[in-house]
């Protein structure tokens, strides 16, 4: 029984934190279809983030507040920069945006090892994260309540903002016909650049929140960015709460395996098992119908 | 039935002379060292032109090759592992943590017959079973690209876990002997490399034959509209997984070749990360064409002994580039340029040309 | 088909494999080792002597083996100064491993056989050093390895100047046992070779003084979710965890630690992979946990003062010295002093006059054992001060001589899971 509970934390733990990074992905490529390889490096640039903060405002029981918003413009100022320069041109080559943004992903890592040295950075945890509250006998650590509450902040405001804000219709007008919007008066240029600003800006956030899970380096994203699309694909392209059920079922399919094989075993088990799932369906947990074949 | 033009000629006139440059030229000039590398490189071109198969004719954007990559390199591995334990013998690592014996399922890798065939047959069977499960259902695009590279993340996690069967993370190393052959010796590395560069030039001929028959149209069809081709009475599945089965056949002859060369195989070498390098050459040297893959591939395997060895520091920022460059502005690779330059040479008024439509 | 196309192709084809065949006929199966021997190119006519240094400068271990590149340079620096090795300046050449074992085979190969270098120094991971093992046995040249590894393995051509387990892990755990009087022991590493090697090690130890291991965790090198095994820490309360993680996984398992109130008063960790870099980089209250080396920055030795001296003038006040720094810089004197007592850079005369040779190290006094090609070397146990620096609070005293094979230990049994 104390294993179900502590499992089921960790796991949710984990899926906090993959939720987050996920949540960014499947506006830019669950809305756009883009698949952004160098998601992992904005979650990097947003760990960088917390890290200058901290350099400026040396007390981290404000900083690691105060680096959340800068961390979303910065890694939204990126984004914005890479649909800029490179995305808008390829539109009508997803599969070939993968390519590209592999590379901008190599180069950006590069780039934050020039920058910031080979070696981690340490971003010093606030004293308000430092403790547990005891939950059904299980002392629940509130860093992982902290990424769990950003996780569902950030999701609840995405949510709201697709759902009633007119910026959300417009996009999903664009998601499910692009021609009947933009014939619609909907500009969808200015509505793909805007969708690209807020999913890397998301990644931003997500890297300010694991900064308390994991080392601050140039190569931190990619132990996320495949969990990230596997989470994305098995909750179904362009289902927000696709993404939401995907990403707490890995984290803790993840952590019950951990608890009963190993580490590695965990991972490859749950990778096939996500394999196995989109034989039975498909198109993820839930399909959205459009109008294109693809 | 087809004209024989000068055109047609070029594509043939282009593998004879990649033979006589891999064959002829190159043992004579470069050093066993050189050559070893090169010879490295040309498995990575075999997969390569696997890979132009499955994704420059079909569209298949095989991010995963890495895994096929790695079951022939592990097939290979095994047999050198036990070749150089001798006729008895258990391999070193399984003497620390197998308890010192050998798995049944290791012991028909002894022969090298049957190594020979496992090559060929483990990953055709691996990449069928996984091809029509996917293909079947309609997986493709992204999802398809997604799923094979979270397939190979999977298989390298594998081979790290099970330490007392693949050796771990230090995988399968300290091989002494090809096929009886010291690993070692200037002249049989020589050997080693001719047989890589043989298989690169004759999976070259594969290739051609096969983008002049009719499944090659077929293919191309099934890339440029699916639809249309099952419209017409083709299942575009079966000749996606025949595809995608053959580049899974070279990937796997290509990692058998790595490991005589390289003298080990460890997982680093199928990961995600390898499974992409590998795409990176078919896009640099032009996805759709014959000979682009293979070429492609080879600059890649150059470019990053020569940049690492020059520039240990900014290679990544190259490489990089590459990437950006290569897929942004010449979406067809290099390759494709070779024709517009050679139109722009015997053109008599190249000015007046306009543009060639890249994508 | 076209007739005249199916000709072009079938020639081509028998025109590769005739090439084909006149090669492998070429192919020599002569079993004899000595013929594979190449002769040595190195050339020592001259004022100087090429010297190879092959670590990761790109890739994830570029972290920690950039630190060893450069204390070796510093090491060619002083030497050169004091006039160089039998009087000929050393002229390194620096190549790069890319954190790949398939590049280091690569790169050794070419600096011994292209830049003809006498020796080499460099490797880190224990994938890169038996990747370039046979390399150096078949071209017969010499490898300085300087981190501490999993033991079980003695080369002609490798020389091993970082520790071997019966003086790192077996030292920590006699501590952890005669001082701390441990009853219980929960052990967490990296899935490859050299924690599980040390773990199989220790729980063949504990078997034989009667101290419970409660539990057993890996976790890939580059995944970082600790959380599961700090549950079942949290759950099973040893008295010690002994941490074989590597890398930058330490940050990731000293956050799931601390983030559920764990510490060195609660539950404290024996680390053998974190240095004085490593600790810097983990946001985490250290204070009072342990580390088994052979070398800190604080050690009280004649010859360590002039060694952080030197290499903080050269690369700055905030860079620390760590063990496999020293024993990369200690493996240059050796060889030194190698070459200078066989009077030849030849391969086959420094390695028979490496028997006993000695040599005040930063660390203290190491000799080479010329039967294994470890060095002797004295264990240490630290404690993490506050500001991350590294107090030796406990010492074997004496140099232990190094026993790879742990064949003086009678509970030691390879066999056995």
């Amino acid at each position: 029984m104390d294993v179900l509970i502590s499992q089921s934390f960790t796991g949710a733990s984990y899926g906090a934190a993959l939720l987050l990074v996920a949540l960014g992905l499947a506006l830019t490529f669950g809305q756009m279809g883009v698949i952004n390889m160098a998601h992992g490096e904005f979650l990097m640039a947003g760990a960088y983030t917390a890290y200058l903060t901290q350099q400026v405002v040396t007390n981290a029981d404000i900083s690691l507040l105060l680096a959340i918003p800068i961390a979303f413009m910065v890694a939204g100022l990126l984004g914005l920069l890479l649909e800029f320069l490179v995305i808008s041109r390829m539109y009508h080559r997803p599969l070939d945006t993968l390519l590209v943004t592999f590379g901008v992903s190599l180069v950006l890592q590069q780039a934050a090892k020039d920058l910031f040295g080979a070696q981690a950075v340490a971003v010093e945890a606030p004293s308000w994260l430092d403790g547990q509250i005891p939950i059904l006998g299980y002392r629940y650590p509130l860093s992982q309540l902290f990424i769990l509450v950003l996780a569902l902040s950030c999701l609840f405001g995405v949510a709201a903002l697709l759902k009633y804000s007119s910026f959300g219709r417009q996009i999903r007008a664009t998601v499910q016909n692009r021609s009947l919007a933009e014939s619609a008066g909907v500009s969808t240029r200015r509505i793909d650049r805007l969708t690209f600003f807020l999913g890397s800006g998301l990644a931003g956030i997500a890297g300010v929140a694991v900064t308390r899970i994991t080392a601050t380096e140039s190569t931190m994203g990619s132990e996320y960015i495949v969990w990230a699309f596997l989470v994305v694909v098995a909750g179904g392209i362009g289902q927000i709460k696709g993404a939401v059920i995907a990403a707490f079922g890995l984290g803790i399919t993840r952590a019950f395996l951990t608890y009963y094989t190993d580490g590695s075993m965990a991972v490859v088990l749950t990778f096939l098992l996500v394999v196995v799932f989109l034989q039975l369906r498909p198109q993820g947990l839930f399909a959205v119908r459009t109008r294109s074949l693809a | 039935m087809k004209r024989l033009s000068l055109k047609g000629l070029m594509p043939i006139a282009g593998i004879i002379a990649l033979a006589l440059l891999l064959l002829v030229v190159a043992p004579s000039v470069l050093s066993t060292f050189r050559l070893n590398n090169l010879g490295k490189y040309c498995c990575y071109a075999i997969a390569a032109v696997g890979i132009g198969i499955a994704w420059g004719r079909g569209g298949m954007l095989v991010l995963g090759q890495g895994l096929f990559f790695g079951i022939g390199a592990y097939a290979m591995g095994m047999h050198l592992k036990l070749e150089a334990a001798g006729p008895e013998g258990v391999p070193d690592f399984m003497l620390n943590f197998g308890g010192g014996v050998l798995p049944a399922w290791w012991e028909p890798f002894r022969s090298g017959a049957f190594t020979i065939v496992a090559i060929v047959v483990v990953p055709a069977i691996v990449a069928a079973l996984l091809g029509l499960a996917v293909f079947k259902r309609r997986i493709k695009g992204a999802y398809f690209a997604i799923l094979s590279q979270a397939l190979t993340v999977a298989f390298a996690a594998l081979l790290v876990s099970q330490i007392k069967y693949t050796g771990g993370q230090t995988g399968l190393n300290s091989l002494t002997s090809f096929f009886g052959y010291n690993l070692y010796d200037p002249v049989n590395k020589k050997m080693i490399y001719s047989i890589t560069a043989t298989i690169l030039v004759v999976m070259l001929l594969v290739a051609y034959q096969l983008y002049r028959s009719r499944f090659g149209e077929l293919l191309v069809a099934t890339r440029d509209a699916e639809e249309r081709v099952r419209f017409l009475g083709y299942d575009p599945a079966n000749i996606k997984v025949v595809a995608f089965v053959i580049a899974a056949i070279m990937a796997s002859i290509g990692g058998a070749m790595f490991v005589p060369m390289a003298g080990l195989i460890n997982p680093r070498e199928v990961n995600a990360l390898a499974s992409i390098m590998l795409i990176a050459g078919v896009a640099l040297g032009g996805r759709a064409t014959l000979l682009g893959p293979a070429i492609g591939a080879l600059a890649v395997g150059f470019g990053r002994t020569y940049l690492s060895e020059s520039f240990p520091d900014q290679w990544t920022y190259f490489l990089g580039a590459l990437f950006v460059v290569v897929i942004l502005l010449i979406p067809n690779g290099l390759a494709s340029l070779v024709p517009r330059i050679w139109r722009s040479l015997t053109t008599r008024q190249p000015a007046a040309r306009k543009r060639v439509k890249t994508a | 088909m076209n007739r005249r196309h199916a000709r072009l192709v079938a020639s081509t084809a028998a025109l590769a494999a005739s090439a084909l065949v006149l090669t492998a006929c070429g192919g020599s199966k002569s079993s004899d080792g000595d013929a594979t021997a190449a002769e040595s190119c190195v050339d020592t006519s001259g004022d100087s002597v090429k010297i190879g240094f092959l670590n990761s400068m790109s890739g994830p271990m570029s972290i920690s083996e950039r630190t060893v590149s450069d204390a070796l340079t510093l090491g060619v620096e002083q030497i050169n100064a004091a006039g160089g090795v039998l009087g000929k300046s050393l002229d390194l050449v620096q190549e790069d491993g890319a954190s790949e074992p398939t590049v280091f085979a690569e790169k050794a190969t070419k600096l011994i056989q292209s830049d003809c270098v006498a020796a080499v120094f460099g490797g880190w991971t224990s994938s890169s050093r038996v990747a370039m093992r046979p390399v150096f046995e078949s071209l017969n040249s010499i490898l300085f390895y300087p981190v501490q590894y999993e033991g079980l393995e003695a080369d002609r051509n490798i020389f091993y100047t970082g520790a071997t387990t019966n003086q790192q892990i077996i030292p920590a755990l006699d501590f952890l046992r005669e001082e701390k009087k441990i009853k219980s022991i929960f052990l967490a590493g990296s899935d490859y070779v050299f924690p599980r090697t040390a773990n199989k090690i220790i729980k063949q130890y504990a078997g034989e003084y009667g101290i419970e291991v409660v539990g057993e965790e890996y976790q890939p090198l580059d995944q970082g979710a600790w959380g599961t095994a700090v549950d079942k820490i949290v759950k099973t309360k040893p008295d010690v965890i002994f941490n074989t993680i590597n890398g930058d996984s330490n940050v990731a398992f000293l956050q799931a630690y601390d983030e559920k109130g764990l510490d060195a008063k609660s539950i404290p960790i024996v680390s053998v992979s974190i240095a004085e870099e490593e600790a810097a980089a983990i946001p985490v209250d250290l204070t009072g946990q342990m580390t088994s080396w052979n070398y800190y920055q604080t050690v009280d030795t004649p010859a360590n003062p002039a060694f952080v001296e030197a290499f903080k003038a050269k690369f700055g006040d905030d860079r620390p010295t760590s063990d496999p720094m020293e024993a990369a810089y200690t493996s240059l004197w050796l060889y030194k002093a190698m070459v200078e007592k066989a009077g030849t850079f030849d391969v086959d005369d420094v390695i028979a006059a490496a028997d006993g040779i000695t040599y005040e190290a930063p660390e203290g006094t190491v000799t080479v054992n010329g039967e294994n090609h470890h060095i002797a070397k004295t264990a240490l146990i630290g404690e993490v001060q506050q500001n991350k620096l590294i107090k030796t609070i406990w010492s074997s005293g004496e140099p232990i001589e190094p026993d790879p094979f742990l064949e003086t230990y009678d509970w030691w049994d390879p066999s056995k899971g």
